[in-house]
């Protein structure tokens, strides 16, 4: 692996990242590297720490050990070991480079569905209106909301509204996208529209590093799967390895267990 | 009962009513306004800021909230000049004051406001790149006011009634143009059941007024 990475350094390098909520130890040394074009996917039973790290990489959450590296930057903090926070103006300058889809979309709720994707084109990239306006009109395209621009989120359905979710996320061309659980508080035939969102982005080449529950789609989309399990990493491969009912890992067999005698 | 009521007095004078009402309407304006920019920014810096200011900013608010408007009204009229060596006319000193009493009552109504708005859209603000700055003029703050309209109506409308405050400082509102023509023509019922009748007229046309505003912005939430 080490080797590996030298020839192909990894895009995100999360290197034992440790945090706790007052006592409890929500990550416990957590390491994962992501490499360019990769789509791992973290599994794992709730409370497990699958959405903490996420939002440790875009540092909505601090983390008070270990270090995560994008492109070779440190995320957060000022280098490696010290506990010091970059400025806002950094840490605004560093998410711009990563996107993130949220379980409850939270879209701005006075804006259009165009207004979202163009807030962060006007105020963050400097482009113009006019400019904005094509690239949300591009994006909404590719979603399939192309007809939907000028509407408010509370005028769309769960599945559109993430669905632009995606596009505010993408439009900004991040290095990395994270998605966190973003088809769990959608109806049962609301989940497809946005899964084939997904999938054509990763088709696409996009890096993404997402929690999810769809296991059929974890199978299908990504390179790796991540499971964990109390705050720390308890097994990493690909998806027909870690999916494989006799993998070596009685925590996972469980969880896969469970999880089958529940979904299906 | 040997009373019987005659309007011709009321209406004789009745300029005297109408101007009052202007004006009242004026201060009311005037000092929400004020009272906006004040609760805003005090909201806003209440928010972000430590406890010493946090206290500050409460003393402030509670201070203005546990005593009569009335009060306020004789202690920065007469009182201040007294103590401080300034000088305003009534008027200005009625606005200064019904401004600082909105803009303590617009604090806390903006505080909760900001504190109400979700979550996740602040998280969504910093997930693009918006800095602080851009999060609160982009983000809360647009959704911060859809949440406190309705607050901002009733505060507008009771502070419309409280304009007749004014009238002990001889600031010549509609209150105080009742008082005139009842010391001028003995027409007591008369003039207070016209009075009485504008104030609920104008509080009802604004209470709809504000309502069509908000039901316009309740779309977008």
């Amino acid at each position: 692996m080490s080797k590996a990475s030298h020839a192909n350094p990894a895009l995100l390098d999360i290197s034992e990242v440790s945090k706790a909520f007052g006592s409890v130890e929500v990550l416990r040394s957590v390491s994962l590297k992501v490499t360019r074009g990769e789509v791992v996917t973290v599994i794992g039973p709730s409370g497990s720490g699958k959405t903490t790290l996420l939002r440790c990489v875009n540092f909505l959450e601090s983390y008070d050990n270990g270090s995560i590296r994008i492109d070779g930057k440190e995320v957060g903090y000022r280098e490696a070991g010290t506990r010091q926070r970059r400025s806002e103006r950094d840490l605004a300058a560093m998410r711009a480079e990563t996107g993130m889809v949220f379980q409850s979309f939270n879209l701005f709720p006075h804006l259009t569905a165009a207004g979202n994707i163009m807030l962060g084109l006007r105020k963050v990239r400097g482009k113009s209106n006019a400019e904005a306006r094509t690239i949300a009109e591009h994006w909404l395209g590719r979603v399939g909301l192309a007809h939907k621009a000028d509407s408010l989120p509370a005028e769309l359905s769960g599945g559109q509204q993430q669905r632009v979710g995606i596009a505010r996320a993408v439009a900004m061309e991040p290095k990395i996208l994270l998605l966190d659980e973003i088809t769990s508080a959608l109806d049962p035939e609301l989940v497809g529209e946005v899964l084939e969102v997904v999938r054509s982005l990763a088709e696409d080449g996009m890096t993404m590093l997402m929690v999810t529950h769809e296991m059929a789609f974890a199978r299908d989309a990504s390179s790796r799967i991540v499971f964990m399990a109390d705050g720390g990493v308890s097994a990493v491969g690909p998806p027909a390895e870690i999916l494989a009912a006799d993998f070596d890992n009685e925590r996972l067999r469980s969880f896969l267990a469970r999880f089958r005698a529940s979904h299906f | 009962m040997g009373y019987t009521l005659n309007f011709n007095l009321i209406w004789r004078h009745f300029d005297k009513l109408w101007g009052g009402l202007l004006l009242s309407l004026e201060l009311a304006v005037i000092s929400i306004a004020i009272g906006i920019v004040i609760g805003l920014l005090l909201a806003v810096w209440y928010v972000s800021a430590g406890r010493a200011v946090r206290t500050v900013i409460a003393g402030y608010v509670e201070f203005i909230r546990n005593v009569p408007l009335i009060l306020l009204v004789y202690l920065v009229f007469y009182g201040l000049p007294t103590v401080v060596d300034i000088a305003y006319s009534a008027q200005t000193s009625f606005i200064a004051t019904l401004s600082l009493y909105s803009g303590a009552y617009l604090v806390e109504v903006f505080r909760s406001g900001l504190e109400a708005v979700p979550r996740g859209q602040l998280d969504a603000g910093k997930a693009i790149g918006l800095t602080p700055w851009q999060r609160l003029l982009h983000v809360r703050l647009p959704t911060m006011l859809r949440i406190t309209l309705p607050a901002l109506s009733n505060t507008f409308i009771s502070l419309f009634k409280d304009t007749s405050v004014a009238s002990v400082i001889s600031v010549p509102e509609l209150t105080y143009g009742a008082q005139w023509i009842n010391f001028n023509t003995f027409r007591i019922v008369e003039v207070y059941l016209v009075v009485t009748a504008m104030y609920l007229l104008t509080g009802y046309a604004l209470l709809f007024a504000l309502r069509l505003v908000e039901r316009r912005f309740k779309a977008a939430r």
